[in-house]
C-alpha cells in the first residue's frame, strides 16, 4: 500500500495541475472576449526571445520577481497557520524598506556588517510594526484583520511622508523621481549570475540575477525546520488546529499570537530588500507596491509551505514576466492578473475538495487495516 | 388502538435489510427490525453499536445503501428528514434544538408557522398547543420563555413541536441522558400517555432499567446489525439485557477496598467564579462583600483529594462543573486558593500545573482534547510539549514521542494502524483510550478525568475504569466528574454534589441511591450534613 504522505502528495499535486488547467481554459474566455488570441497569449508566456541572453534575462527576471513574492508568501504564512490573518504584510514591508534603506545609507562599514545591519533593521522595524495590531489584538481584542489594514494605511502614507522629509536624499538635477541616499557598494548584495556562467551562459542583462535569493533559500529552509520540527512550531500548528485543546495543553495563546505575529511581520520586512540590496540600493518612489497583497495569494497557493510557497512564487513570477512579450503579441497584459487570480481561486478550492479526500481516504484506510487485524474478534 | 391489536394491523415502521457502509466507523449491516403500532420498542446497544445511525437513515438524515424502509406497510424513500416528517416521522433530539430567546408557543411553530393572510396566527397555534398537550398530558405554558424552562419542560416542548407537525411516530435519541431520575420518570408518564393515544416511539438508551421500565418490545443491535427482538415480558432483567447487548459479561464500575491515604494531594478552599468575568480583589477589600449581588457559576468551593482517593462531582450539567475544572486547570481565573501537594498553585500557568503532576481528560475531547487533523503521535506530544518524551531542547523529540505513542497504543489497547494516523479516522473509544493514556503519561499526582466514558463502547469503558482504578491504587487522586451516575457511584470514594455553583452535600457512595443523588442534584433535597 502507498505511504499515506505520498498519498496526500499525489492527490494535492493532482488537483493542482487540474485547477491551473481549468484557470488557462477560463483565462482563454477572457482573452478571447478581449479580442484577442489565446494561442498567441500563451505562446507569449513562453517566447523568452531568440538569443541566449534574452532567455537567460528572463529567467533572471522570473526569478527575481518571484524571491520577493516567496518571502511575502511565507510571512503571510506564519500567520496562517494560526488562523491569524496578517493582511498587514504590505504595510510592514514598505515601512521596514524604508528605514532599512536610510540607516543602510547613513554608515559605510565591511561588506558583511553593512549588509547584516540593513536586513536585521528590516526585520526588527517589520516585526515592531506587526507587534502593534498583535498586542490590540491580545490586550483588547481587537480583530487583527481590521487592525492590520487600518495599519496598512498608515504605513503607506507613512512611508510616502518619510520619502519626502526626513529620509530624502539628494535629487540628482532633472530626476524625476525621490529616493532615499544610495546604500554604499558594500551594502549592494552580490549578484549571482554565476549560476548562469558557470554553465557556459551569457550573465543576464541590467542588474542580474539578485543575490538575495540565497538567503530567502535559507529563511525558506529555517523556517521549515521551525515550524516542522520545534516546540514553538509544535504549538503553532497545534493552536492553529484546534486552540481550545491548545489551551487546555498549556500553550499560551496571547504569547503564541504575539510570537506569530512579530515573526510574520519580521519576515515581512525583508520583502523590499532583494530589489534595494540588489539594483535600486535606495528606496524610491518607483519601488514595487503590492507584494504583501500578492503574498497573500501566494501562501493560499502554497498552502503554507514553504516548499509549495515556493512553487506558487515561481508561477506568479513566471506570469509576470509575460508583461512585455504580451504586449508585443496585442494581448492586453490584464490577462496575467485575471489567470493569477482564476488560478489562486480554483486552486484553493481544489485544495479544499483533495484534502477531504485525503482524510477520507485516511479514515477508510484505517478502518480497512483494522478490520483485517482484527478479523477474528469480529465475527466472534 | 393497543398492544393486544391483533395481527392484521400493519406494523408502524418495517426496517428490513438495511445496510450502511461508513469508512472508519460501524455501520450498519442487514438491520431488521419491525415495530408495532401503539407500542413503545427501544432500541438498545453499546455506544458506537449504529443506533444512531440507523436513526439518521430512518429519519431521512442518511440513505442507506441497502434495504428497504416500510411506514405503515408503504415502501418508502427519504431523502431529507422532511420527507420523513411528511410520513408522520418524527425525532427528538439528544441536545434540544430549542431557540431561547423565544417562547414556547414560537419555537413549537417555528418553520411551521400557521398563518392568517400572512400573518401569525397565534390564538390558532396556541389553541391546537393547548389541545394537543392536554390530549398527550404534556404541560408547559406556551407563553413562557425557554430560558426559563428546566431541562424536563425544554423535553416536553421539544415532543410537543413533534406532534404539532403531525407526528405518529416518534424517535427519542437517548432521551434520559439529560434528566434527572425525577424527570425520567415524568418523561416515561408522558411517553405511556402517548402510547395510550395510538402513537408509536422508538427509544433510543443504552441505560437498560430505563428500557426495561418503559418498553414494550426491545431490539439490541451489536455491532451495527440486530441481534434479537424480544418482547419486555421475555426479558428477565437488565443483566440479561446487557449480556445480549455486550455478548459477554458486564463490566462493573465498582472499586474494591479502598486504597485512599492520609496524604491531601489537592486542596481547594473557596474557589468563587462571577459569571460576568474575573475582576481582581482590591486591596483590602473583602471578597464577600466585593461580589455582593453578582452572579456566580463557583460560589465558594471548598474541597480536597488524598492521594488514592477518587471524589466524584455529581450534579447536572451546567451547575458550575466545567468551570470548575477550568479554574483548577489555571484556563479561567477565578478568586480562592489551589494548593497541589505543599504548593499553592494558584497563581500558576495552565503549563506549569502540567508540568507539577495535574493530568486532565476533558469532558469533550474533539474540541478540547485532540487535534483531530494531526497523527497520534502528534496529540501524544499535545500538553506534553515541554516535558520528556517530546522534549529535546527547543526540538520536538519525534523518534521518543513516536515510540512512548507505540507503548500507549500497545498497553491501553488503542486500536489503530499506525502512530502515523490522524487522530480523526478512529472510532471515538480508542481516541478516548489514546488520550487517557497520554494523561496517565509523565506520571501525574493528580488527575482530572471528566465523563472519562462518554460516548465511548462497553469495551473501552471497562478498560478505562480498570486504568483509573489502577492509577488510583498506586496514590493517584483523581476528580472525576460524571452524568453516568452510576460510574461516579461505583467508582468514587466520595461523592461531592454541585448546584449552582456550590457544592451543597458530600456523600458515602456506599450509602447512597441514585435517587438521593437526583434530590440533591435537583436542589429538591437540601443539605443536613451526612
Amino acid at each position: 500500500m502507498m505511504p499515506a504522505g505520498l498519498n496526500r502528495l499525489l492527490l494535492t499535486v493532482g488537483g493542482a495541475v487540474v485547477a491551473i488547467v481549468l484557470a488557462l481554459a477560463i483565462s482563454s474566455v477572457a482573452i478571447l472576449a478581449a479580442g484577442a488570441d489565446p494561442v498567441a497569449a500563451f505562446g507569449a508566456f513562453f517566447d523568452f526571445g531568440s538569443t541566449s541572453t534574452s532567455v537567460v534575462s528572463g529567467i533572471a527576471t522570473v526569478i527575481n520577481r518571484a524571491v520577493p513574492l516567496f518571502i511575502a508568501g511565507l510571512a503571510v504564512a506564519v500567520g496562517f497557520r494560526m488562523n491569524l490573518f496578517n493582511i498587514g504584510v504590505e504595510g510592514q514591508y514598505r515601512i521596514a524598506a524604508i528605514c532599512a534603506a536610510y540607516v543602510g545609507a547613513t554608515f559605510t562599514a565591511p561588506a558583511p556588517i553593512q549588509i547584516a545591519v540593513i536586513i536585521v533593521v528590516a526585520a526588527a522595524v517589520g516585526g515592531l510594526y506587526a507587534l502593534i495590531p498583535a498586542l490590540m489584538k491580545v490586550g483588547r481584542g481587537v480583530n487583527e484583520v481590521i487592525a492590520t489594514i487600518m495599519l496598512n494605511y498608515i504605513a503607506i502614507n507613512l512611508s510616502a511622508f518619510l520619502l519626502r522629509g526626513p529620509f530624502q536624499g539628494p535629487r540628482p538635477e532633472g530626476q524625476l523621481t525621490v529616493t532615499t541616499a544610495d546604500i554604499p557598494e558594500s551594502g549592494w548584495f552580490p549578484n549571482f549570475n554565476f549560476l548562469f556562467t558557470m554553465f557556459g551562459l551569457p550573465a543576464p542583462r541590467g542588474a542580474g540575477l539578485w543575490g538575495f535569493l540565497g538567503v530567502a533559500i535559507v529563511l525558506g529552509i529555517v523556517l521549515w525546520v521551525v515550524l516542522e520540527r520545534t516546540r514553538f512550531g509544535f504549538d503553532v500548528k497545534a493552536s492553529g488546529l484546534n486552540s481550545i485543546a491548545a489551551l487546555a495543553s498549556g500553550v499560551r495563546p496571547k504569547k503564541m499570537v504575539i510570537s506569530a505575529m512579530v515573526l510574520s511581520g519580521a519576515i515581512a520586512g525583508l520583502i523590499g530588500l532583494p530589489e534595494i540590496l540588489g539594483r535600486t540600493h535606495n528606496f524610491g518612489t518607483s519601488f514595487t507596491a503590492g507584494l504583501g497583497f500578492l503574498g497573500i495569494a501566494v501562501a493560499l497557493l502554497g498552502r503554507n509551505k514553504p516548499v509549495g510557497i515556493a512553487v506558487a512564487a515561481l508561477l506568479f513570477g513566471f506570469l509576470d514576466r509575460a508583461q512585455g512579450p504580451l504586449q508585443f503579441a496585442d494581448v492586453p497584459p490584464s490577462v496575467i492578473m485575471i489567470m493569477q487570480g482564476t488560478i489562486v481561486l480554483l486552486v484553493v478550492i481544489a485544495n479544499e475538495i483533495t484534502s477531504r479526500m485525503a482524510l477520507r481516504q485516511e479514515e477508510r484506510r484505517a478502518a480497512r487495516q483494522l478490520a483485517t487485524t482484527n478479523r477474528v474478534e469480529v465475527t466472534a | 388502538m393497543s398492544s393486544d391489536t391483533l395481527a392484521p394491523a400493519k406494523p408502524a415502521v418495517e426496517l428490513e435489510g438495511i445496510t450502511k457502509r461508513f469508512p472508519g466507523v460501524v455501520a450498519n449491516h442487514d438491520i431488521r427490525i419491525t415495530i408495532e403500532a401503539g407500542t413503545v420498542h427501544a432500541i438498545c446497544g453499546e455506544n458506537g453499536a449504529g443506533k444512531s445511525t440507523l436513526m439518521k437513515i430512518l429519519y431521512g438524515m442518511q440513505k442507506p445503501d441497502e434495504g428497504q424502509i416500510r411506514v405503515n406497510g408503504q415502501d418508502v424513500s427519504f431523502r431529507t428528514p422532511s420527507d420523513a416528517i411528511a410520513a408522520g416521522i418524527g425525532m427528538v433530539h439528544q441536545h434540544f434544538m430549542l431557540a431561547d430567546n423565544l417562547t414556547v408557543l414560537e419555537n413549537i411553530v417555528l418553520g411551521a408557522e400557521p398563518t392568517t393572510a400572512g400573518f401569525l396566527d397565534a390564538a390558532g397555534a396556541r389553541r391546537r398547543i393547548r389541545e394537543l398537550a392536554e390530549a398527550h398530558g404534556l404541560r408547559v405554558d406556551p407563553d413562557r420563555l425557554v430560558e426559563d424552562l428546566g431541562v424536563g419542560d425544554r423535553q416536553r416542548v421539544e415532543i410537543l413541536k413533534v406532534l404539532y407537525r403531525g407526528a405518529r411516530i416518534l424517535i427519542l435519541d437517548e432521551p434520559t441522558a439529560v434528566l434527572v431520575p425525577q424527570e425520567v420518570d415524568e418523561l416515561f408518564e408522558n411517553l405511556r400517555e402517548l402510547k395510550a393515544e395510538g402513537l408509536t416511539v422508538l427509544f433510543i438508551s443504552h441505560k437498560l432499567d430505563e428500557v426495561l421500565s418503559i418498553a414494550d418490545e426491545i431490539t439490541v443491535i451489536r455491532r451495527g446489525t440486530t441481534v434479537a427482538t424480544v418482547p419486555r415480558s421475555q426479558v428477565g432483567s437488565a443483566r440479561e439485557l446487557a449480556e445480549m447487548m455486550v455478548g459477554s459479561e458486564l463490566p462493573t464500575p465498582e472499586t474494591r477496598e479502598s486504597t485512599v491515604t492520609d496524604t491531601v494531594e489537592l486542596r481547594v478552599e473557596g474557589l468563587t467564579m462571577e459569571a460576568e468575568g474575573f475582576r481582581p480583589l482590591p486591596r483590602g477589600a473583602d471578597l464577600r462583600e466585593f461580589l455582593h449581588g453578582k452572579r456566580l457559576l463557583l460560589d465558594d468551593v471548598s474541597f480536597q483529594i488524598r492521594k488514592g482517593e477518587i471524589v466524584g462531582i455529581a450534579g447536572v450539567e451546567g451547575n458550575g462543573q466545567s468551570e470548575l475544572i477550568e479554574a483548577i486547570m489555571g484556563m479561567r481565573q477565578a478568586h480562592g486558593r489551589i494548593t497541589l501537594g505543599a504548593e499553592d498553585i494558584s497563581a500558576w500557568t495552565t503549563l506549569r500545573r502540567r508540568e507539577a503532576g495535574i493530568g486532565y481528560i476533558p469532558e469533550d475531547r474533539h474540541r478540547q482534547g485532540l487535534l483531530l487533523e494531526a497523527s497520534l503521535w502528534e496529540n501524544r506530544v499535545l500538553g506534553h510539549q515541554t516535558r520528556k518524551p517530546a522534549r529535546k531542547g527547543i526540538w520536538i523529540d519525534r523518534k521518543a514521542s513516536k515510540a512512548d505513542t507505540e507503548r500507549i497504543v500497545k498497553d491501553y489497547d488503542v486500536r489503530t494502524p499506525s502512530v502515523e494516523t490522524l487522530a480523526l479516522a478512529l472510532s471515538g473509544g480508542n481516541q478516548q483510550k489514546l488520550i487517557v493514556g497520554r494523561e496517565m503519561s509523565g506520571e501525574p499526582s493528580f488527575l482530572i478525568a471528566a465523563h472519562p466514558t462518554r460516548g465511548v463502547d462497553v469495551g473501552a469503558q471497562a478498560a478505562i475504569w480498570d486504568h483509573l482504578r489502577r492509577a488510583r491504587a498506586a496514590g493517584l487522586a483523581v476528580l472525576l466528574i460524571s452524568a453516568d451516575l452510576d460510574e461516579l457511584i461505583g467508582l468514587s470514594d466520595t461523592v461531592q454534589v454541585i448546584f449552582r455553583g456550590r457544592l451543597v452535600a458530600e456523600l458515602d457512595p456506599a450509602d447512597i441511591t441514585p435517587e438521593q443523588l437526583g434530590g440533591y442534584m435537583t436542589g429538591a433535597i437540601t443539605e443536613e450534613g451526612s
